[in-house]
């Protein structure tokens, strides 16, 4: 069972009280892009064996969207943070290199 | 390979069992092979077993990281069935079911095939509107289901509780040459004859590597040495990804867990499978008398092999509302499974951006129907260098053409 903290109301509850919205810090392409470019954005994932950068939604709380890192081996929950951000915050990708040394998540490291 | 028969148990019961041989050798890697397959499953067998079959290609490699079957393979509510609703996955899991039919024969070892009957309940108006529209693609495909009414069900499953409290049985899709099949077996008859063709299993052998240049595949580093190929092939289900990154692509996949249980032994109750996607759970018994039980996915991504609480408690409390009598039951065990999820909850049978690399995965949570057919289709694929008719639809590129095959509604939770 998956322990989250929601980063905007700072609740800490299990994970039924919050509902998985997959990878995150995906670049979103409209109209006019690329089909490659497309198809990326909308199938292409990472899935990766190790620490996973997602979105989570409060939905049995404040409803709000934010992200989470965390491992996929291990179901260590790294932290939560704001959902308004490009990259994950500089202390969360402290814990990551401490705990997962050398971690990379596509173009993050 | 000595065959297995009825004249056989007598000769060795006369014997006290000392002349039964390995069902399959378990030789050192060699250096180079023509071809070799990653993921000693059930695809991944299937794969090598009509290689040679079909092609003659007999040197062959299977590499497997733990044990032979021992991923998904072995953790599957081992359901047959192939009441799809696109005309390329009815015709795949068709061929499938189809050659589930002979397989005990064609592998000289009982898979226990048991064409015993799938029901998948209606609950809703949606769900029937949904099976009626399935039974007529079906009926069009060449696949015999039928839709049938509560009382029907109600004949073929006396323990069904049709005026469920929430989701009332409105009536059901139903595969009369569906069933059930004994997974292990699969797993073991392919390996017993891919071994008799010559081909190496090879067991405790991680891929940590895949070596290429110039585009193409040339080998793989493993925990057991590196091996050479001409070409390779990835069936390794929830670690298809990992795979991928390995030889520097990426997939349109997914991996979570899926989770089943099975209760104590009871006396027989039930002679068919019942599915009830509605409300998330399906169940049938096994030969021992087990209810085998199968529950929906995980919202995340997942590498543990083990699910979430909250799950299990969904599908059984599903199951309690369809079936009552299952709130008397123990459950005896509980495990989970890392299932491939694609986009349009269809498989992927293609090319790799690597000439000589190909790959069968994202089956997600119903693969294991689709062994024998998957395994026929990746073979023509990994000979010819081309997809055959049967995986022709189901390559990689339909995610930049926008040619899904789109099953996530017809067959969206369970499988």
């Amino acid at each position: 069972m998956l322990i989250l903290e929601c980063p905007y109301c700072g609740v800490k509850g299990e994970e039924t009280e919050f509902h998985a919205g997959g990878e995150a810090h995906l670049k979103r392409f409209g109209p006019g892009s690329s089909d490659a470019d497309f198809e990326t954005y909308l199938f292409m994932r990472e899935n990766p064996k190790g620490v996973h950068l997602e979105r989570w939604r409060h939905a049995n709380g404040c409803g709000k969207w934010f992200h989470a890192a965390r491992c996929t081996m291990t179901l260590e929950v790294f932290g939560t943070y704001s959902a308004q951000t490009y990259e994950p915050p500089q202390e969360i990708k402290d814990i990551l290199t401490a705990k997962r040394p050398g971690w990379s998540w596509r173009n993050f490291k | 390979m000595r065959r297995y028969s009825a004249f056989a148990v007598a000769r060795e019961a006369a014997r006290f069992h000392t002349g039964w041989e390995r069902a399959w050798r378990s030789p050192a890697p060699k250096k180079k092979y023509d071809v070799i397959i990653v993921g000693a499953g059930g695809h991944g067998l299937a794969t090598a077993f009509y290689l040679g079959k079909n092609y003659g290609i007999t040197n062959v490699a299977i590499l497997e990281k733990g044990w032979l079957g021992g991923g998904n393979t072995g953790r599957n509510t081992t359901i047959i069935r192939s009441n799809y609703l696109q005309d390329p996955s009815a015709a795949l899991y068709e061929k499938a079911r189809s050659l589930y039919e002979t397989m005990s024969q064609d592998l000289n070892y009982n898979v226990m095939f048991s064409p015993r009957g799938v029901i998948m309940l209606a609950q809703t108006e949606h769900e029937v509107r949904g099976y009626k529209r399935t039974a007529h693609a079906n009926m069009l495909q060449g696949v015999e289901t039928r839709f049938i009414g509560p009382e029907e069900v109600k004949k073929l499953v006396p323990i069904i509780n049709l005026a469920g409290p929430r989701y009332p049985v409105l009536g059901g899709l139903y595969q009369a040459r569906g069933g059930t099949g004994r997974h292990d077996a699969v797993a073991w008859g392919y390996a017993r004859a891919c071994s008799d063709m010559g081909m190496d299993i090879i067991q405790q052998c991680e891929v940590t590597g895949v070596r290429s240049s110039g585009g193409k595949v040339t080998g793989v580093d493993t925990t057991k040495g590196a091996i050479d190929c001409d070409k390779l092939g990835l069936v390794v289900a929830g670690n298809s990804g990992a795979l991928a990154n390995m030889a520097g692509f990426r997939l349109p996949i997914e991996s979570v867990a899926l989770q089943a249980l099975v209760s104590e032994p009871i006396k027989p109750c039930m002679d068919v499978v019942v599915m009830a996607n509605t409300v998330h759970g399906y169940m049938s018994q096994s030969d021992k008398g087990e209810m085998v039980i199968g529950g929906g996915t995980d919202g995340f991504n997942n590498y543990t092999q083990r699910g979430s609480f909250h799950h299990i408690e969904e599908t059984v409390r599903a199951l309690v509302e369809t079936f009552p009598m299952v709130s008397r039951l123990k459950m005896l065990r509980q495990w989970g499974g890392i299932v491939d999820v694609t986009g349009d909850r269809s498989p992927v049978i293609g090319k790799t951006p690597l000439g000589n690399c190909f790959i069968n995965a994202g089956w997600g949570t119903g693969g294991f129907k689709a062994i024998p057919g998957g395994g026929w289709a990746t073979a023509e694929l990994i000979a010819k260098g081309e997809p055959g008719p049967l995986a022709a639809e189901f390559g990689m590129e339909r995610f930049i053409e926008g040619r899904f095959i789109d099953e996530s509604v017809a067959a969206g939770v369970a499988h």
